[in-house]
């Protein structure tokens, strides 16, 4: 949770995917200071949520490697800066002050303060799967949730617990003491979760504590957000569970989000940057990466990269104004190397 | 080469050609057919490019692997001939095949 106090910086990147994490560096090197924020609780954005262990071929200089290897080796890359990272947080608004900064807050309360926004969030929030239920919308928030927020709201409920992974198992066993009755649902009698896991839930179900059903869901029963039941499919036929808690559990999705309420101009869903800068309709917010726009985009990494060097040469101009810029090389440059912690 | 029909929800019907090698998913982005959404990309790490194989096809398709039953676990209303199209390689063999588009990729 936020601690609420006031954090001031010169660049906000929004998104920890291998563009925002780069974009660190590329700042860095110019004496920008950024804070970062994810809405996932690591880094590495698709990287590392979608395709940890997946090869990938067309990262220049490196013939292969693995979503999480990337993410491992660019958080390597970028530990001379310093930069801190706010995981589990999504940014919900960003107002222009009437200094010219850019007043962010989260999604939890933390208010930054920053003169450059960099918008670096790839498919957009990583959000909870909604099942396409008929009404679901209705019982979200009263009756359905997508996390525990607070163990005590299922206190004495009749709970169900939809999936087969270890969210679904965890849920399970640590809500069946408190609940009034959990019924556990996956659509086959085969579990992702972890061994041991899955062993607990096992003997909960020969105890009779908890009421496992191979099944799908097949629709909620309820009034005004109140559920009064869920109708499974199983191949017996549909079955209905007067439950009154309903936890589904079916990974995340990207949606823009919160992103469509920022006011800058967007093509398709996607965010609309010039291909000098990098910046959006908004002066002083840029967009790199899978999330921005342009005629001839690429979604490739590698082109993230690139946008991240020239955004960081704009940048510059707002955070230091007046301030000339030397281009120099890492290779050579004496207060580079310094700045990287290797002359 | 394969001449492959997409079903949609309503009945619906498209035939495209895939080439050998690319997956049925591909083919599908590749011909704008509705209802693929495929987010993340043929990785088989989303289960948004769910499809029910015909009947009549399940045989030269095969079953899924150990890796898509489990992303199955993320599909809607998954079937005993529910697939991700992702890991459908066209082949000379699939020539004919027809899939049907759930109504919902969650």
């Amino acid at each position: 949770m936020s601690d609420g106090g006031l954090i001031e910086t010169d660049a906000l990147i929004i998104g920890a995917g291998p563009c925002g994490i780069f974009a660190v560096f590329q700042l860095g090197l110019l004496d920008i200071k950024a804070h970062v924020v994810d809405i996932l609780d690591k880094v590495g954005g698709q990287c590392a949520e979608l395709y940890p262990e997946k090869p990938i071929y067309d990262i220049p200089g490196l013939p292969m490697v693995t979503g999480q290897g990337l993410t491992d080796a660019l958080m390597e890359q970028i530990k001379p800066f310093g930069a801190q990272f706010h995981l589990n947080r999504r940014i919900d608004v960003i107002e222009k002050q009437a200094d010219g900064r850019y007043k962010v807050v989260t999604d939890d309360g933390q208010p930054f303060l920053t003169k450059v926004v960099v918008v670096a969030a790839g498919g957009g929030s990583f959000t909870p799967k909604r099942p396409p239920l008929a009404g679901i919308e209705a019982f979200e928030g009263k009756s359905v949730f997508y996390s525990v927020r607070r163990m005590e709201d299922f206190r004495d409920k009749d709970v169900m617990v939809v999936g087969g992974g270890d969210s679904a198992l965890d849920w399970t066993l640590n809500l069946q003491p408190i609940a009034r009755s959990l019924t556990l649902v996956h659509r086959r009698d085969e579990f992702r979760g972890a061994p041991h896991s899955v062993e607990q839930m096992r003997a909960l179900v020969a105890a009779g504590k908890v009421n496992l059903v191979i099944g799908q869901m097949g629709a909620i029963e309820g009034a005004d957000g109140q559920m009064t039941g869920v109708v499974l499919k199983t191949k017996d036929g549909d079955s209905r569970h007067a439950v009154n808690r309903l936890l589904p559990f079916f990974g995340l999705t990207m949606k823009l989000g919160p992103i469509a309420d920022w006011g800058l101009n967007l093509h398709e869903n996607l965010i609309a940057v010039d291909t000098e800068k990098f910046e959006t309709s908004t002066p002083g917010i840029f967009a790199i990466g899978d999330i921005n726009w342009y005629p001839g985009k690429l979604k490739l990494i590698l082109s993230g990269f690139h946008e991240a060097a020239l955004m960081a040469q704009a940048a510059h101009k707002i955070v230091y104004p007046g301030k000339k810029l030397l281009f120099q090389y890492t290779t050579s440059s004496s207060s580079l190397q310094k700045k990287l912690g290797v002359s | 080469m394969a001449k492959i029909t997409f079903v949609q929800p309503d009945g619906t019907q498209q035939t495209v050609e895939g080439d050998n090698g690319m997956t049925v998913m591909e083919t599908a982005k590749k011909n704008l057919i509705a209802g693929i959404e495929a987010e993340c990309g043929g990785a088989c790490a989303c289960a948004t490019c769910h499809v029910f194989v015909d009947e009549g096809w399940l045989d030269k398709t095969g079953k899924p692997q150990q890796m898509e039953e489990d992303m199955l676990d993320f599909a809607f209303d998954v079937r005993p001939n529910s697939r991700l199209s992702c890991q459908i390689k066209v082949t000379d063999a699939l020539d004919g095949l027809i899939v049907r588009v759930p109504e919902k990729q969650f």
